[in-house]
């Protein structure tokens, strides 16, 4: 007799793969840019995800933790990543310089169904640090400009030195294709040229929108969506058409270690991209 | 499938030619309990337990243990804790633990520790009968169709051996001898005997058709508050439940240029950080919201995944939770019914 595999494994989805930081800026003070490039140049080009999916990074020794991908699938080649210093594992990430190596595995969650979205009119709703899964969903609607209709940006900062990509935004603004607008809770700079309020106090400046025919794509701190809801419930965006990215607690991004639990679902699996349908429908998720 | 004869005198030749193949595992007395452990003596075996403190899970996946080695040049899958084992005297209820278990593990990203210990792994059932905690009758674990290599049933004076596998058939060919192909009507009418007694013999039923509903009904019904209250966010609920699979990750690391460690160890969702994310929010920073879960997930979310339960009713929760809450007791209250618990007399009892 023989106990033998009775059938192996294959490729363990748990291994990091190498990826190294090609490039890193400070976007904030607390929030820093990275550009990733896996270090098997085949598997870097052949690297295949969807706006709003996200990866584990691994820091050698400090562990490892999931991230949106900020960068578009329509650029292939380089991940992008915007992380904020918070805890252990983006600590030792930010004393990494350019040219160190990471683990990188991945792509994780089910994304925004951009497929779904295309030919519609978009509404993207932004608070703080949203900006980093949504810059995704944003940069593959510009770079595939025809395929969808009005497009429509709305985002708050706390404060002008904490809105992250602004330069990009600046120059979106300057872009006759859609329509950009900015504001933050309190100008401390006195420079600040664009509004200010929290970011629902963007809604009237809003273009007429089509409801039927919109998508509303929105990401911030959970305390921003219940009021970001009630304004594009009352543009009578449907429920089901109203997306949003959430952040949760994940040690695997593969449906085992649990944390990420939510009613009969798993964020990592069945997210993080729901819809408010999703929202009445099941209890906790914001 | 063959059901045969085995006498009793013949259990322990048979089990010392199959420990030479593998690592027998099997239950023993531990204080007035009983756990599972590698036996060389096998009068230490006890056969006639009822739960063992931890369920068989820990055979698949260790409280701790580690994932990958990493140095510099990257990380290496360590796969070196897994060895063959032949686990004996898995009673039903775990034997469907394992089965749920499988549904998470091995299903879509396939989880290579838990895949890989549990093909080395052979699974030698045997029967039990139940005591006043075991509910398995009402989960429809107290009977197996598979997930095992060997079933012995415990008869008076002999064993029916079930061999439910290749891997199964193979042992049996070992010492052919001693099995006994040829049941008579007698053997058939003391199996059918013994299967009405055990069945009559439980003493704890809890209806599990209702209790998705119910989770949904009562989701914000008051007795929750004081379960969150009396509960002690200990986690022992989670650690001795056969299908609880929560883990945490965390990397370690070594003075003197030794290669550090992934190490993967169980988690619980009663636990206070279980939610918890960087920059502080956690979603679920009171008791009765992390138990709520627990029970969603065991009670709810799995029917509606898998059309049952993801509760084997083995009781573990009951004899283990130190203020009473399990699945019985929230089950009775989901119900409205009067629960003589601890968490239920804590205001009156202790607060007063």
């Amino acid at each position: 007799m023989k106990i033998e595999n009775r059938s192996l494994p294959q490729a363990n989805p748990f291994t990091p793969e190498a990826a190294r930081i090609v490039h890193t800026y400070h976007l904030t003070e607390d929030v820093k840019f990275y550009q990733v490039r896996l270090v098997d140049m085949d598997k870097a080009l052949s690297f295949k995800y969807r706006p709003g999916q996200f990866a584990m990074l691994s820091v050698l020794g400090a562990g490892e933790a999931p991230f949106s991908i900020s960068s578009t699938p329509s650029r292939p080649g380089l991940l992008e990543f915007c992380i904020r210093r918070v805890g252990t594992i983006t600590n030792a990430l930010f004393r990494l310089k350019e040219n160190s190596l990471i683990g990188l595995r991945g792509p994780y969650g089910n994304g925004f169904p951009v497929d779904d979205i295309k030919g519609k009119d978009i509404v993207i709703v932004v608070g703080g640090l949203g900006a980093a899964p949504l810059r995704s969903v944003l940069l593959y609607c510009l770079d595939n400009r025809d395929q969808f209709g009005d497009v429509s940006v709305l985002y708050g900062a706390k404060r002008p030195a904490e809105m992250i990509f602004r330069e990009e935004y600046f120059s979106l603004k300057e872009r006759g294709d859609l329509d950009c607008h900015l504001t933050v809770d309190a100008d401390d700079t006195g420079a600040w040229k664009e509004r200010i309020g929290v970011v629902t106090t963007l809604f009237p400046y809003l273009k007429k929108v089509n409801p039927p025919n919109t998508y509303a794509l929105v990401c911030g701190p959970p305390v921003m969506y219940r009021f970001v809801i009630k304004e594009l419930l009352k543009l009578n965006i449907p429920k089901h058409q109203i997306l949003m990215t959430l952040e949760r607690r994940m040690k695997c991004g593969v449906g085992k270690c649990g944390h990420c639990a939510i009613d009969y679902i798993y964020t990592c699996l069945d997210g993080p991209v729901f819809t408010y349908w999703d929202v009445l429908h099941m209890r906790e998720l914001i | 499938m063959r059901i045969l004869k085995l006498k009793k005198n013949d259990l322990f030749p048979f089990l010392e030619v199959i420990s030479k193949e593998a690592e027998l595992w099997a239950p023993v007395k531990k204080g007035d309990k009983h756990v599972f452990e590698h036996v060389q003596d096998f009068f230490q075996i006890e056969m006639q337990t009822t739960r063992t403190i931890i369920p068989p899970k820990r055979l698949m996946v260790p409280p701790t243990f580690n994932t990958f080695t990493f140095t510099a040049k990257g990380y290496k899958e360590d796969l070196s804790h897994i060895t063959k084992k032949i686990l004996f005297g898995i009673h039903p209820c775990d034997i469907h633990g394992l089965l749920t278990l499988d549904k998470l593990f091995i299903q879509e990203f396939i989880d290579p520790y838990y895949q890989r210990a549990r093909n080395q792994t052979l699974i030698l059932g045997f029967s039990c009968w139940p005591d006043e905690h075991c509910f398995c009758r009402s989960t429809h674990t107290h009977i197996i169709e598979e997930g095992y290599d060997l079933f012995f049933t415990d008869l008076e004076n002999y064993f029916l051996v079930w061999i439910g596998s290749s891997q199964g058939d193979d042992l049996v060919r070992l010492m052919p001898d001693i099995f006994d192909e040829n049941l008579s009507n007698k053997d058939i009418q003391a199996y059918i005997l013994w299967q009405q007694e055990r069945d009559k013999a439980f003493k704890t039923e809890i209806n599990f058709i209702t209790m998705p509903d119910l989770m949904e009904l009562e989701y914000k019904a008051p007795f929750w508050e004081k379960v969150g209250t009396a509960c002690l966010a200990c986690g022992s609920c989670t650690m001795v439940c056969p299908t609880c699979n929560c883990y945490n990750i965390v990397d370690k690391q070594y003075l003197g240029g030794k290669p550090g460690k992934r190490i993967r160890h169980w988690d619980s969702c009663t636990l206070h950080d279980y939610s918890l994310v960087a920059g502080g929010e956690n979603f679920r920073e009171k008791k009765s919201d992390r138990l709520k879960l627990w029970y969603t997930h065991k009670l709810q979310a799995y029917v509606s995944k898998y059309g049952k339960p993801s509760c084997v009713g083995c009781g573990r929760c009951l004899v283990t939770c130190p203020v009473g809450i399990n699945v019985k007791t929230v089950a009775r209250a989901l119900e409205g019914k009067e629960v003589d618990a601890f968490w239920n007399r804590l205001s009156r009892e202790v607060t007063k």
